[in-house]
This record gives structure tokens, sequence and C-alpha cells, in this order.
């Protein structure tokens, strides 16, 4: 089988190639790069609840059940445990199933199998049988959404080893990014930021699928005085902050990290051995989050070269509020602005 | 037959061979002493001997735990017949996923004895390559592996793999009483409910999940549990090696031509204890269990085969020399384990494809073991991470 970090993206042969730059909602994004990743390889299969005619509650898998058949896109029962214990046994026949996870609060009845199985049946066999499975989860708040449906639980799977957690933040990350997840021989916390799923943004249909998006941060501003560490949903909310910050005329970098299992610690040490100061900002709550991961990290390496301590802006150790108050529990761009000017006044 | 739950309702259960070994005629089920008649008496004489060696397995396995060489062993005592009786009906493109007290079984799909015996020696959390005998490692959380039994399932379905009663693909997953309480072992019989894939769910009921009687997990029969979603269940005499068979190669062969999943309970009992660190007298008391073990699977077997001539004192002599053969094999094999791996091999396999933080902590470990450790353990992430974050 080829894999896809051998090619780059064509779809000769399938019916209407999607071919060229188009401007694709967030969503719609997810959706081409699934049916790219369904033409390229006919081991590939979607599984979760809704996701057939319905075409899922955000509608990301809209139009493949009727192109790839009831066999490849599988409206599955309303048991999460199942979604992903099952497709463990697939991926053991040799398929490569993307299980869709309705809500972030819904993952929990699979949270077993994705983390005493998933992630440790590749070493569990030492290597003879691979994982190739892609969980998509939509995540994150800002949609006025009810219990259950705003929460950010990715640290929770960073912490098991064997899993690989990534979050895109542009529509065309978001194409390239589940192509690659769906290439990987090791299981994919595919978190989707459903409060960006509604934002166009340009996408080259045609970008190469290799590796690096699951391995690497990118780095979206360069700056000099600052660097602001996101990912996610939280991208959105850092480049704004750096825009307001320069009209006050400072420099901000920002990196998206895309992974937070691996975190690219190189890039992350680079940009602050350069800025000499980091704020690091997500929706999950700070406490125990991937920001203390990246602060310890950033203060081992980079010590010396640090103006202020590591600063974090993220959720409190709360349950998700209710929808009415949870814009105040986000990170917003005065909340990050805030931890700047502490950062600035050591 | 009556249940360990007090209740002496009558439970249909198939019986083709009665404790002292007699072959048992019973209206309606002659379809499966046809089944059973088809065996030969060298079959039996296999079954017989896997039987004993599986036996034998345990009691050597049991010794090398008390000599240290073993962390934990869990025996099969007891579980002879629905074991070997229903591996005996599998085929080799057919897939099993075992829990982890299937030794019977793995003896009967010709896995390496050693190789069985690394999980417990604390050498591997597997032991096997599965793909080399179509049979899963081992899982320790109880259930969870029937849902992968299930999706594997749905895999042969869209492989398009033929339907034939010999040359179709089944698979069959092996759980325990305990196991029928959990989630997942009812969330995979609704999917292969569902989805009519080919999987036999075939249980084992002990009656002891750990300490806990099968009063602490049901009201009702467990085979009741397979009907109650949908999947043709029967219940067997788990010790009748006979019964077993000849249920699981029905429903082996109705996976195989594309009939859907199928619930077998072969109603056993756990002789011995837990695992090494249990103690039964605990909870339990010593008359049921020589209530059973005047049920016991090997020597009702024994007798049917001696009373048709089948068995006599040179075949379980020679029966006896490939026990003593295994237990040599064993005791050598086991406590050669381990001493090529290295300590590092703890960063192997984790992931397929290179993984920077893993990466970074193998490079910081492998310093350390050479007795240079760096000054940070990131300091290194740079070079550790190289091409490969």
């Amino acid at each position: 089988m080829t894999t896809m970090a051998e090619r780059t993206h064509t779809t000769s042969g399938a019916p209407e190639p999607a071919s060229g730059t188009r401007t694709l909602s967030f969503s719609k994004a997810i959706n081409e790069g699934l049916r790219a990743a369904m033409r390229h390889d006919d081991k590939v299969m979607l599984m979760g609840e809704d996701i057939g005619p319905l075409g899922g509650v955000f509608r990301v898998t809209d139009g493949l059940q009727a192109e790839f058949g009831e066999q490849r896109v599988v409206d599955t029962p309303l048991a999460e445990s199942g979604i992903v214990g099952t497709a463990i046994g697939l991926a053991m026949r040799g398929y490569r199933p993307v299980c869709e996870i309705q809500f972030d609060g819904f993952v929990f009845p699979a949270f077993n199998q994705i983390t005493t199985q998933l992630s440790k049946i590749h070493n569990r066999t030492r290597g003879a049988v691979q994982m190739p499975v892609v969980i998509r989860i939509p995540y994150g708040g800002g949609i006025g959404g009810v219990e259950h449906h705003g929460e950010s639980p990715e640290a929770l799977f960073a912490h098991t080893a064997g899993l690989r957690v990534v979050s895109p933040s542009t529509p065309q990350e978001a194409y390239t990014m589940i192509q690659e997840a769906i290439a990987s021989p090791d299981p994919v916390l595919f978190f989707e930021p459903k409060s960006r799923y509604w934002g166009k943004g340009a996408v080259d249909l045609e970008a190469p699928v290799g590796t690096d998006t699951l391995n690497t941060a990118h780095v979206v501003r360069q700056g000099t005085d600052v660097t602001l560490v996101a990912y996610g949903p939280s991208v959105a909310t850092a480049i704004k902050t750096a825009d307001a910050l320069a009209e006050e005329g400072r420099s901000a970098e920002v990196l998206d990290l895309r992974a937070i299992s691996p975190i690219d610690t190189a890039a992350v040490v680079a940009s602050v051995r350069k800025t000499g100061r980091c704020v690091v900002i997500h929706e999950a709550p700070v406490f125990f989050g991937a920001g203390a991961e990246i602060a310890a990290r950033v203060t081992e390496e980079c010590f010396y070269a640090l103006e202020a301590p590591v600063l974090r802006v993220g959720g409190f150790h709360t349950p998700y509020p209710v929808a009415k108050h949870e814009h105040e529990y986000l990170p917003s761009v005065d909340r990050v602005l805030d931890a700047v000017d502490r950062a600035f006044a050591h | 037959m009556t249940t360990t739950n007090g209740s002496n309702e009558a439970i249909p259960t198939l019986q083709l061979l009665d404790p002292q070994g007699n072959r048992v005629t019973t209206r309606g089920t002659k379809g499966y002493r046809d089944r059973a008649a088809a065996l030969t008496a060298e079959d039996l004489r296999g079954m017989y001997r896997d039987m004993v060696l599986t036996r034998r397995f345990d009691d050597e396995a049991t010794s090398l735990q008390r000599q240290g060489e073993l962390a934990l062993f869990a025996p099969s005592r007891g579980q002879e017949a629905a074991q070997v009786g229903s591996a005996y009906a599998l085929r080799p493109q057919d897939y099993v996923f075992p829990s982890y007290r299937e030794h019977g079984v793995l003896h009967v799909r010709g896995l390496d004895p050693v190789d069985r015996l690394r999980f417990f020696r604390g050498s591997d959390h597997g032991g096997w390559n599965p793909t080399e005998h179509n049979t899963s490692v081992y899982t320790i959380v109880i259930g969870a592996h029937t849902l992968h039994a299930t999706g594997y399932a749905m895999g042969v379905q869209r492989d398009g793999t033929p339907h034939d009663k010999n040359d179709g693909t089944a698979v069959i997953t092996y759980f325990g009483d305990g196991a029928t309480s959990q989630g997942d072992v009812n969330e995979a019989m609704v999917y292969a409910a569902v989805n009519d894939a080919p999987v036999v769910f075939f249980l084992q009921n002990n009656q002891w999940a750990i300490s806990e009687p099968t009063t602490r997990q049901t009201k009702t029969p467990l085979y009741k549990r397979g009907e109650a979603f949908g999947l043709p269940s029967l219940r067997v005499d788990g010790n009748d090696v006979l019964a077993v068979y000849a249920a699981t190669q029905e429903a082996l062969e109705r996976a195989r031509l594309g009939q859907g999943p199928s619930f077998i309970e072969a109603f056993t009992y756990r002789m011995g204890a837990h695992t090494t660190s249990d103690d039964p007298t605990r909870y339990r008391t010593s008359e049921q269990e020589e209530q059973w073990r005047r049920r016991d699977p090997i020597d009702r077997l024994a007798a049917l085969l001696r009373s048709e001539g089948a068995l006599d004192d040179d075949f379980e002599a020679e029966i006896k020399a490939e026990g003593d053969e295994l237990g040599a094999q064993l005791r050598d094999g086991v406590r050669a384990l381990d001493g090529g791996s290295a300590v590092s091999s703890m960063f192997d396999d984790v992931y397929a494809t290179p993984h920077g933080t893993l990466a970074t902590d193998r490079a910081w470990y492998e310093a350390y073991d050479a007795g240079d450790p760096p000054a940070s353990q990131y300091a290194i992430a740079d070079s550790a991470q190289g091409g490969a974050r």
C-alpha cells in the first residue's frame, strides 16, 4: 500500500476531482480531507453516530456515505466504547477506521478502549500489530452549548504514551492534518475546534500530504518580544492578541503547536530563546494542562534566556461553565494581554 | 443440573457425555450427537492428550510461580474441556481473542509454551505475534477484547471473505462470567448483532469472578444474555468436551457461512484459585470444590476412552513422558527469558513512527545509563528530535 508520505495528493480517476485552491469552511475542509483519504485508500472507513444520511451533527461527513456506501461510512450503535473497540478490531484486520465522537464530553465511555487498548496494542505485540485509528473529537467551547458540549479533554490523552494528539487551527491545516492522521500507523486523537467549524479560509487541495503536521509546530507570525504558544481554537485568539500588541508597539511571535503529543519542544525553545517571554494559551483547564508541560520544558531549557516566568492563560479548575458564563472562562484577548503585561512587568 | 444461585430450576444444558463418561442420548440433540460422532477415536485421543497436557502446563506454571520464576499465574484447571473442545472446532484461518486464562486454547492453536508464560514472567506485555497463529495476545482489562473480536469480524465481512462452512472465516472470543457484567461485552453483542458479524461469544462460566459467585453478576442464566441481544444462544455442559466441541463447531460454521454471531455458555468450574495470589478458602467451601472434582472433565473423557477401548496404559505413559518433556522445556525456557532484552527496550514499539517526546526520554535514559546524564533532560531535545520530531 502506498503511504500518503510518498505522494502528493491526487484524485485522478475519481469523480468530481477536487483541485486547486478553494475557499472552504473548516468543517468542509475536513470533509474534503476525509474524501481525499477515502478515495486514495479503500481501507479507510468512517464510524460514528449519525454520520451517515445526516452527515454528522456538524455535517463534517456530509455526502460521504452517498459516495462511499454504508460499509465504509458506518452509522454505529450509540455506544462510544463500541465505536473505538470495534475500530481496534477492524485495524487488526487491515482497515484504517476514522471514528467520530459526537462531542468532547462523550469520549469518556471510550476512554478505557483508547487508553488501555488502542494506545498499547502496538507495544503489547512488540510492533507486530499497528493501530492506524483516528478518533475525531469536536472540542472546545464558545458555541453556547449545554453541559458536556464545550470541554477540552486533550491533556488526558496526551498523558498516555502510544497516542498522538493533534488539533488543527485553520481550514488548510484541517484538510492536510486529517489526511496525515489517517496515514499515520499510530493512533491519533484529532481534536477539532468546533467554534472554528464555520470559519472560512483558502485551502490548497493539492497541498502535499506527509507527516509534518503531526510532529511540528508552525510559526504563524514572527515576532521578537514575546512568544504566544497556542493550538486549535486558541491560535485565532493568539493572532488577535498579537494584532493588539502590534498597535502598542510590541512584537509577538505566534506559535501554532498543532500537536501536543509530541510537543515540538525544539520549536518552542527556539522561539522563547529569541523573545525571552512565553505565554501559553488553551481553553483546557490550566491546572495540569498542556501549558504546565510547556512551562516546565521552557523553564528547564531557556532559564537564562527568560525575562519573565512562563505564564498560562486558560480554563479554571471548575466544570466547564454554563453557556452564559463561558466567555469569561475561555481565554480571551483581554486575558492574554493581561498575561503579556505581567510578563513585561518583570 | 442445578445452578449455584440456589435455584433448582432446570436450565436447558446440552450434554453428550455424562460425568461418568457415558454418551448421553437426549431427544433433540441429534445434530450435536452427529457432530460428536464424526470425531474419530484418534481425534478423541488427541483431545484427551491436549487436556492432560494443558493441566500439566498449569501445574508446571504454578510451580514456577512458587519458585519465584513467574510473577503471577492464572490456572485453567477444571476448564480443559471448555477450552480444548472449543479450540478443536477452530480452523487455522479463524481468529481467536482470548481473555487471559485460555492456556488450553493456546495449546491447541500451537503457540510455543514458553511464549505463553512471557506475560506471567514479567518479560512481555504480550508474548507472541498474533498474526502467526491468528490468535491475539491476552487482554487483562476484563471484556475489552470482545469488542476487538467484533470489529475484526466486521473486517472479515468487508473483505468479502467467502461464505463457506469450512473455508469461510470465523472469529471467537473467550470471556468469563464476571465479564458479562462489563459494558464492553454487552456493547460487543449489540455491535455483532446489528452487523451480523461472524463472531462467536464463548463464555466460560466458571462460577467465580475471583471471589464473587455468579449470583453477584446475574439474576438469569447467562446464556439468556446472548438471547436478549438476538444471538442464537446455547448453554452446554462445559466439562463435557463432546458437547463443547459440537456446539462450538455449529456456531463457527454459522459464522463462516455469513449467518451472524452466536453465544455459547460453557457451564464449568474454576477448580483452582483465580491466580497464584488468590486464596479460595476465604470465600468458598471445600464441599463445593469436592463436588466439582467429581465432575472433572479429564476423568470424564478418560472414562469414555477406556470404555471404548481407546485408552490404555501405554498411551497414558506416552502422554506422561510428553508432559515431563513439556515441564523440562518450561523450566529451562522460562528461566532463560529476558536475559537478552536491554532495559532500554521499554522505549521500543511505543509508536510505529518517530515521536519527539519519546525520543527525548530515550536519549536521556541512554545517556544516564552510560553514566553521562545531561544537565537538562530537555537540553538534548534538539539533537534527539533531529528529523524525528
